[in-house]
Order: C-alpha cells, then structure tokens, then sequence
C-alpha cells in the first residue's frame, strides 16, 4: 500500500460540510426541547440592586427563570482562571468572584445576569424583555494603559491589577544595554480582536431522570476538560454522570476552548427543569460575551552593537484580562507570550514584565495564537525598526542575529531543539523575489503608488505541552494527550482521539497517519472526537498541539497493536513472535511466504476459540503521550504592499511564506490551515479592531462595523516550506493552524511602514489612519 | 421579532387602502434593511404590507432619453439589464456593487431610495442623473426627493412607482466602502450632458446631496483637476470610527476626481 503521510488527501469530513450535513448543537433537537434567552447586563459597570423576575415569570409560555440567587442556593460554582500566575514581588495573582450569573455587580456589557426559560424561543425572548433589573450605574474603567489609574473595580484589587509579573533578569539585561551601542523603542498597541467563529456559541442541556445524569451538547474545542471543570469547580454534577459531547464545531479559534457562563447555567438548568434546555447566541451575543484576544499596550527597547548583533531587549506590556479572568486569561499574556518575545533571535539577556489589568471590557482569553501573536508583532517590529535606524538591510540584519546552533536554550525559558532559518529565510527572499522589489517599486511609483516590502521572521512554541514544564509555571492541569485506536472483528478501525476537530481536518490527517502506521485502507478508518462517552479522557484543540501530541499518542496506540498483533499472528501462524514481522497491514514469518493481514489477525482477536493462556483476547490499545517539550514551528513572512497615498487604502499584492513545522502528513490541509492564518492575520493588521465607548458601550459589535477580512483583501499566497526535524517529537511533526496568524501581522505593518518610509502605525492600518500616516509622511 | 400582520396586495390601491387603515403600518419592499432591522426588535410594525405582488411596480423601460425602472426592480436585475447598461452603464454597475448578491436579488430601488440610507447608493444616482422619483401621487424630484437621514419626501401612504434617470452624455459611479459594511463611506456619481455637469455625493453626510461646488468647478472643466481647488466644508460631514469628518470631505474631492477620470 502506498503511503498516504505526505499526500494532499482529500477531507473525508468535506463532503458533510459542503453538502450542509454538518450536525452542530443548534441542529439538535430533542423532544420537549426549552429555550434559553440570557439577560444581560446593558452597562460596562453597575451594582445589582434587584433582579425582579415577578413579572416575567407570568408570561406566555415561561418554564422557569433563574438568576445567581438560584445558583448560589444549589452551591454552583463561578467560572475560574486556571493558571496561577505570581508577581514579581512574590504575591499571587487576584481574581475576582465570577458567578455564572452575576449576583452582586456585572463588569461589562453582556455580563449574564439571569435566564429565562420559555416553551418557544419567542416566548424567552418577550420574557427577558420583560426581567426587571435595578442597577446602580458606575463609572467603567475602559481603557487599557489607564487601567491602572482609574478607580479600583473590585474593592480587593488595588489599581484593577491582577499581576505584576516578570520573566527574565533585569540587572543582567541593564548590563547588556549599558554595554549598547545604540537602543531602539517603540510603542506598539496590539489591537483587541473579536474571534468570530462562523457558528456561534451554543449549548444545549438534557437530564435523564433515570441515570440522573446529565448531557451538555455545546459548541466546544475541548469537551472533556470543559466536563472537568464544570464538574470539579461549578459542581453541577459529578464527572461520571456528566456527559460532554462537542459535535460538529464551525471554527473555535480558541474562544471555545473554556467552558462558559452559558454552559453551566444551561447544564445546572436542564436538571432544573427536567427538560432539555437550548441556547444559541446570535451573532450580537457572540460579540459582546465571547472571550476577545489581544489587547496589549507595550514599550520595549533593544540593545544593538553599531555592528547590528542584539545584545539586550526589555519588554513592558499591559494586558487587559477584561472584567473577569477568564480560564486561560492568566497565562495568554505571561508565559505564552513572555518566552517568545526573544523571537528566533539569539539575545542574550531580556526580561519581560507584564501588567495584567481588569476593566469593564468582555473578558479576553487565548485566540489564535494567544501570547505567540503579541510576542511576534512586537519583536518584528523592533527588529524592523532598528534595522530601519541602523541602515541595515531588513533580511540580512535579522539573518545575523538568528539562533544558528541547536538545541539552544534562550535567555527566557525555552529550549528551542531544532530549526534552520537561513533556509526558510533564503527560500522566502527567492519566491518573492526580493531582488526585483526596487524595480516593482519604481513601477508602483510611476502609477502613483507607494510600494512596500515587510518581513516577519518568526518563531511559536506549539505542541502544548509539556506536563512537568507547564505545572511548574503554574498549570492547573497536565497537557499530554490521550489515543484508543480499536479495530472491530471485520477489521475497520475506529480511532478515539483526546483532541477535538474544529475544521482543523483531524479526521483525514489521524486517518492518514493510521493507514501509514497499520496499513489499514483509510476508507476502513473513523476517526471520533467530541464525546466524554466515547473517548477517553482528552486535552482537546489548542495550541497546534492535536497532530504534535495527539498524533504521537495514535502512533503510540497502532505500536501496541502491532506488538500484541505479533503474538497473535505467532500463535495463528504457529510461529515463534520473534520470528513475527509487520510491514504495509501484514504480519508474516521472516523469511516465508506465510502471512496474515491485520484485520485478520482482528478477527482472531476476538475469536479466541484456542488461546494459550496469557494471550489476551481482543485488539483495542490505548495510549497516552506527554511531550518532552514543546514543538517550534518557525519561518519567514514577507508582505509586499501597494499603498494608494490618496485613499490610504492599502492593496496586499504579493504575500510568501515559507515555514518550518516539520513533517507535513497532509500538504493540502496545512497549506489551508496557513491560508487561514495569514487571513487572520491580515485582519487584525488591516481591518479588526474591536472598539468601545468611553462608557464601555462596544461600537463594533456588529458586522456593520467590525471589519472581518474576505477574499478580496488577499492575493493568492505563495506558500512553501523548509522542514527540520524536531528531536523531541517521535512523528517529527511541529504543529501549523497559529502560525499564520503570528506571522503576518507584523510583515503588513512592516510592508506599510516601509512603504510610507514611516517608523510605525499601530493596527488595524485602516484607510484613513494610513492615508494621515502618508500625510505626515510626505509633508 | 415582535408578531405583526402580514398582507401581500396585488394593487396600489390596496396598498394604500392597508396602510391607511393600520395602526404602525410600513410598507415592504425588498426588506434588506427593514426585516433586519425588525429581526433585532429594533422596528415593531403593527402591519407588514408587502409590495411585492403589484405587477405595475415591476420592469425597466427606455423611451428615448429616459430609463424609467420600477420601484420594485431588483439591483441584480438593473445590474444585468441591457437596456440600463446600453443608456446608462454607470447606473447598472453601481446597482451590480450594491451590497452583496442575496441583498442584489432581494433590494428594490423603491426600497433604497425610501429608506434613504444616509451610506446608500442608488441615492447618489437619482441626484446626480437628475432623475425624477414617480409615485402614485405626484413626481418628485431627485433633487428634492432625500430630505434628511432616513427621511425623504414621501408622506406615509404614499407610494414610490417607478423612478425616471434621464441618460447622460457620460457618467460614472465611484464609491469609496466602508471596510466593515461595504456600504459607502463616499459615493460620488458624476453626470456630464451638453456641458453641463452634476454631481451626486452619498455617504458624506445626513443624507445624498448635490456637490454644488464640485458641479460649478466642473462646468466648463470637466477635467480631474478642477476638482483640486474645490474646497469641502467639514462641517456637516459625518463622522465615526470608519472616517472621520476631515477624512470623509477629502474622500469627496477623490471619488469625484476619479468618477471624472472614468467619464472620460
């Protein structure tokens, strides 16, 4: 059988999707089926006086309505923040009470504050109209940089600070830049952005009666640990009489990584009412209550030699966490971004201090990227900038400060194990052809245009991650991840992964790597996700972490197979085990013509009518694998612009990208993934800014003004790849769906400031604020 | 969505009789921008009364110097009209940019034009054409026709049938969109007919308007560079996080530059 690792595969899961047989949670309908309408909070900042229900509840059609009074009677827990992080100073992180429904105060707009269950969905809407709530309005700390100066929020958290952390050595970095030639700053914002996956959020809750246990359907990137928590933390049920499946997810980005206020409340209700409940945001509610990403405002400086070598970078950043920490809010902004600010850069000595501060905003959490996104931006920024200051060439004054030897362990934290960035550097100046950008320029500026080139060269740390590395940073949980790979008795295989498939294409690329590993065709292969019934305990999506870990546990899972298919087939095939040998689905006897395919050997397993004793029947393995550390994908971005100085508007004309992630199993779903990416990237840099009032009101909470990227605001992307081998991963796999995303921002901005000869502008780079940034320019 | 009454009339007749005796009645045309609006609670007509079965609304029809198209006329089929894009092809592109194709094969230019989107289209076109908006009462004209944001000059049982836009010598249609919405941030169309020159704006402000200064530097000129020295008041520009007032008034100056460049 030819292999299939390696092969543009097509996706045994698009023929569901392009036909709209995609089965999502609001597709499920039980019977007697409830709807849920939230009541939320219409300010940033308000006590609660009363929730008045009295009216509500008589009107047509209403089931039930609950408000945190309710939850608080049956002990239901708040929503936690599931990483601890210490300040510098040694005290730990302070996080506030946070209620599935509010109780005492909300803390932005959206906040959930009651539910109202109805028969139809009419009728919960009318009656949530209809929930009287007194508020006592305040004034709301919005904005992020002033966070600190504005009145405290919750009377326990002086200056709204949740953590003052550091990472690295100040004295060691002073050093480094009193021995500077030259230090170059900047001050960059790295814009909020709202995550928008195409099927909103949903939850729908079912209570049997008779086992007492209860079923959450809900649009989730990670349903085990989602049971997890609601079990462990907000005590709606306990772990083995709670179900969590995730069905099919239209696009997490990781907003839906963490369970939700509305996954707790829709969970406890449905027992409440002994009727299955449902919610589905609409898209408004996505905006104002899904977690946001970003929002970090950042002074860093860098200490050069007049040779151009880097020997120094300090980095400040304030990171609003919003009106509450959200479960991976802590660390997004910590040790997700602070190792990574160094880049794939050798720097000596650093530090990275972080401000993390509450305001009256949507919470903020992990997306796309989550802390890998704002390290990049920043650091290629810089690094643009002072090869800007210093005369240098934008390629080679990053070429001599790449990391060359590996593994090398960085100033903060990671040990990075493998790479080669001259060579995804070198391919990527050639398939853009940075030789003729002078003659391209000259061109645009003949038509009237201002033409610019920008580069991003760039470095994740995916695969996440390590268990003993992430708990000694302050984990709550371990990040490994879990595979059962089962064959039937007629020799199909159903694989059970840990991770969860959100348009990531899992079903196609764990398929693939099962047909290489047993020799199985791929059409006999299921691969299932999604379900704590079915799978074993998992980790779920995040991070780039499904094929780098997950993966490994799938091929640790077909190793067994094949070590306990060999003594079956020895004892089939009345030979000695040693003498056993596995190749392409068939186990023979060195040397012979006698063989016996897998799904034979399937068969036997579960026909042991003649077993020796100590020949277990059955052929089903589990397994589960934890990183030795985590995988890092690496490469090279280089955006070409066309600036049209009269409008601002900026035109993307050539976008090529060359990255390192290692083995590709299926060329075709990682160049989509990369595809994605760039796209997001290039809507946060040109179009997505989310923005709220001074009063906390947020203005872009429709599509009418957040400004997702589409198909025109991209060129076709010139993509490829120069692969190293990771030492630490046994597929010799790095992880892909963030890096897009990382990448691109900062080669756009880099692009447009290089093309308006201008030293920054902040994103998204409208038309306007890059036709004043050309006015400025030019004058 | 609160309930309402429906009622779909074949006549204009009815269409008025229904109106008159609702309560919170409206009409509806396409309803691109009225069923949205109604879906997020937004608008709660007591009656809902729809136009689209009146035959008499429908159709495009040129006579001489004069396309006249039905109020209930689609923007894709303006868009894909021959006889639209033959006498006056900036007319049928602007109506083939209008939104996107679920909003072109649903939205009527009777129901753009009565809206009066501040950001829309089609406004920009009846004003800059000089076009004559007919109703079951009188004819109104393009000038006069778009009174204010969201108000124009139609009373409330009064119907748009059809609208006149008197061909040009040469015209065109540039419209600068809001990254967002796509619907124009600026939109300027310019007509040029025997020397004589007007100049549509949408977007810009409360509601279109006529670039009367534009329209006298380019009488006589009709050149992109007499647009140059036109100065734009600001003051009545709208503002907000897509452009700014300042913005918005440049972007005057260049979409009509460059719809004066396109006449050419």
């Amino acid at each position: 059988m030819a292999s299939l690792v390696g092969s543009r595969v097509e996706r045994k899961e698009d023929k569901k999707f392009l036909t709209g047989k995609g089965r999502y949670t609001a597709d499920i309908t039980l019977a007697h089926q409830t709807y849920a309408v939230f009541v939320r909070s219409p300010h940033a900042r308000a006590q609660i006086k009363k929730v008045d229900t009295s009216k509500a509840e008589k009107a047509p059609g209403v089931v039930a309505i609950f408000t945190g009074k309710d939850l608080a009677d049956d002990k239901i827990g708040g929503l936690i923040a599931g990483w601890k992080i210490v300040s510098e100073d040694g005290t730990d992180m302070k996080v506030p009470a946070h209620p599935a429904l509010a109780t005492e105060s909300v803390n932005y707009v959206g906040d959930h504050v009651a539910v109202v269950i109805a028969e139809t969905l009419a009728d919960a809407k009318s009656a949530a109209d209809m929930v009287k709530v007194d508020y006592k309005v305040l004034k709301a700390v919005v904005d992020t940089e002033s966070a600190m100066d504005s009145e405290a929020i919750y009377k326990d958290i002086p200056k709204n600070l949740c953590y003052d952390w550091l990472l690295g050595d100040r004295a060691k970095t002073k050093e480094a830049f009193d021995s500077a030639d030259k230090i170059i700053k900047i001050d960059l914002r790295n814009n909020r952005l709202i995550p928008n996956a195409m099927e909103p959020r949903a939850s729908l809750g079912d209570y049997n009666s008779s086992t007492e246990e209860i079923t959450l359907y809900t649009a989730n990137q990670n349903p085990h640990l989602t049971r997890l928590v609601i079990s462990a933390f907000n005590a709606v049920a306990p772990e083995h009489k709670f179900r969590v499946v995730a069905p099919d997810v239209g696009g997490g980005f990781g907003s839906k990584i963490y369970p939700y206020a509305e996954d707790v409340v829709i969970a406890w209700a449905a027992k409440k009412v002994e009727r299955p409940v449902k919610w589905v945001a609409e898209r408004t509610e996505s905006f104002l209550s899904d977690c946001h990403g970003r929002d970090h405002v950042t002074h860093a400086e860098l200490a050069v030699k007049s040779d151009g070598t880097v020997v120094g970078l300090k980095v400040d950043t304030i990171a609003n966490l919003g009106g509450y920490a959200s479960l991976f809010a802590t660390v997004t902004p910590t040790y997700l971004y602070g190792p990574l600010v160094l880049g794939l850069y050798n720097i000596p000595a650093a530090y990275c201090n972080v401000k993390a501060v509450y305001t009256n905003t949507a919470p903020v959490d992990a997306y796309r990227g989550a802390g890998r996104p704002e390290a990049t931006y920043m650091i290629e920024r810089l690094m643009s900038k002072a090869a800007m200051e210093l005369g240098m060439d934008q390629a080679e004054f990053r070429r001599k400060n790449f990391i060359k030897q590996f593994p090398h362990q960085q100033a903060l934290v990671h040990n990075i194990d493998s790479g080669n960035y001259d060579a995804h550097l070198d391919k990527a100046l050639e398939i853009a052809d940075y030789k003729g950008f002078a003659n391209r320029k000259s061109e645009s500026e003949s038509k009237g245009k201002l033409r610019g080139i920008g580069f991003s060269t760039y470095i994740e740390a995916c695969g996440i991650a390590p268990s003993a590395a992430v708990g000694q940073l302050g984990a709550g949980v371990g990040l490994w991840e879990s595979a059962q790979v089962r064959f039937n008795p007629t020799g199909n295989v159903q694989v059970f992964t840990g991770t969860h498939s959100h348009g990531q294409g899992h079903e196609t690329t764990f398929a693939q790597l099962v047909t290489e590993q047993l020799g199985v065709p791929i059409e006999n292969i299921e691969v299932i996700h999604g379900d704590t019934s079915k799978t074993q305990f998992g980790m779920g999506t995040y991070g780039s972490r499904s094929l780098a870990v997950g993966g490994v546990a799938i091929a640790k899972a077909c190793e067994k197979l094949i070590e306990k298919g060999k003594k079956i087939a020895a004892h089939a095939l009345e030979a000695a085990e040693g003498d056993i040998e596995f190749a392409d689905g068939n186990f023979a006897i060195a040397g012979t013509d006698k063989t016996m395919n897998i799904a034979e050997v399937a068969f036997n397993a579960y026909v042991p009518h003649s077993y020796p004793e100590g020949l277990e029947p059955g052929f089903d393995e589990n397994a589960f694998f934890d990183p030795m550390n985590f995988s890092f994908p690496a490469g090279t971005h280089i955006c070409e612009v066309e600036v049209d100085p009269d409008t601002g508007v900026v035109e993307i004309v050539k976008y090529s990208a060359v990255d390192d992630f290692g083995k590709l199993i299926n060329p075709m779903i990682v160049e989509g993934q990369v595809h994605g990416g760039i796209v997001h990237g290039v809507g946060q840099a040109l179009l997505e800014g989310c923005q709220y009032d001074s009063n906390g009101q947020l203005i872009t909470a429709s599509y009418m003004d957040y400004a997702m990227p589409r198909a025109d605001n991209v060129p076709s992307f010139d993509v490829d790849y120069a692969p190293t081998n990771p030492p630490h991963n046994p597929l010799g796999v790095k992880g892909c769906g963030e890096a897009g995303a990382i990448g691109a921002p900062p080669a756009v901005i880099n692009a447009i400031s290089n093309a308006l000869g201008i030293k920054h502008i902040d994103m998204p780079a409208t038309p306007e604020n890059v036709w004043r940034a050309a006015q400025t320019a030019t004058s | 969505m609160y309930n309402f009454s429906y009622q779909k009339v074949s006549s204009i007749a009815d269409a008025v009789d229904a109106i008159q005796k609702a309560e919170d009645g409206k009409f509806v045309a396409g309803g691109q921008t009225m069923l949205p609006t109604m879906k997020h609670r937004l608008a709660s007509p007591s009656d809902v009364i729809d136009l689209g079965g009146i035959d008499e609304l429908k159709g495009i029809s040129v006579d001489g110097d004069t396309v006249t198209i039905g109020a209930m006329t689609t923007h894709a089929e303006v868009a894909a009209s021959s006889d639209v894009q033959g006498a006056i092809p900036a007319l049928a592109n602007l109506a083939g940019n209008i939104g996107d194709p679920a909003v072109r094969n649903r939205g009527t230019l009777g129901g753009s034009i009565a809206n009066n989107d501040p950001a829309a289209d089609y406004p920009a076109a009846v004003i800059g054409l000089g076009a004559t908006v007919k109703t079951n009462k009188r004819e109104i004209s393009g000038d006069e026709f778009f009174t204010g944001m969201f108000e124009t000059a139609l009373e409330e049982d009064e119907v748009i049938t059809a609208v006149s836009f008197p061909k040009s010598d040469a015209s065109a249609y540039m419209k600068f969109e809001n990254p967002a919405s796509r619907y124009a941030i600026v939109g300027v169309f310019v007509a040029s007919s025997g020397g004589a020159v007007k100049v549509g704006v949408t977007g810009a402000t409360a509601c279109a308007h006529r670039g009367m200064r534009l329209e006298e530097a380019l009488n006589g000129n009709f050149t992109a560079d007499a647009v140059d020295g036109v100065e734009i008041p600001i003051e009545k520009m709208n503002s907000d996080i897509h452009a700014s007032a300042e913005y918005r008034a440049h972007l005057v100056k260049v979409m009509t530059k460059r719809a004066v460049e396109a006449c050419s």
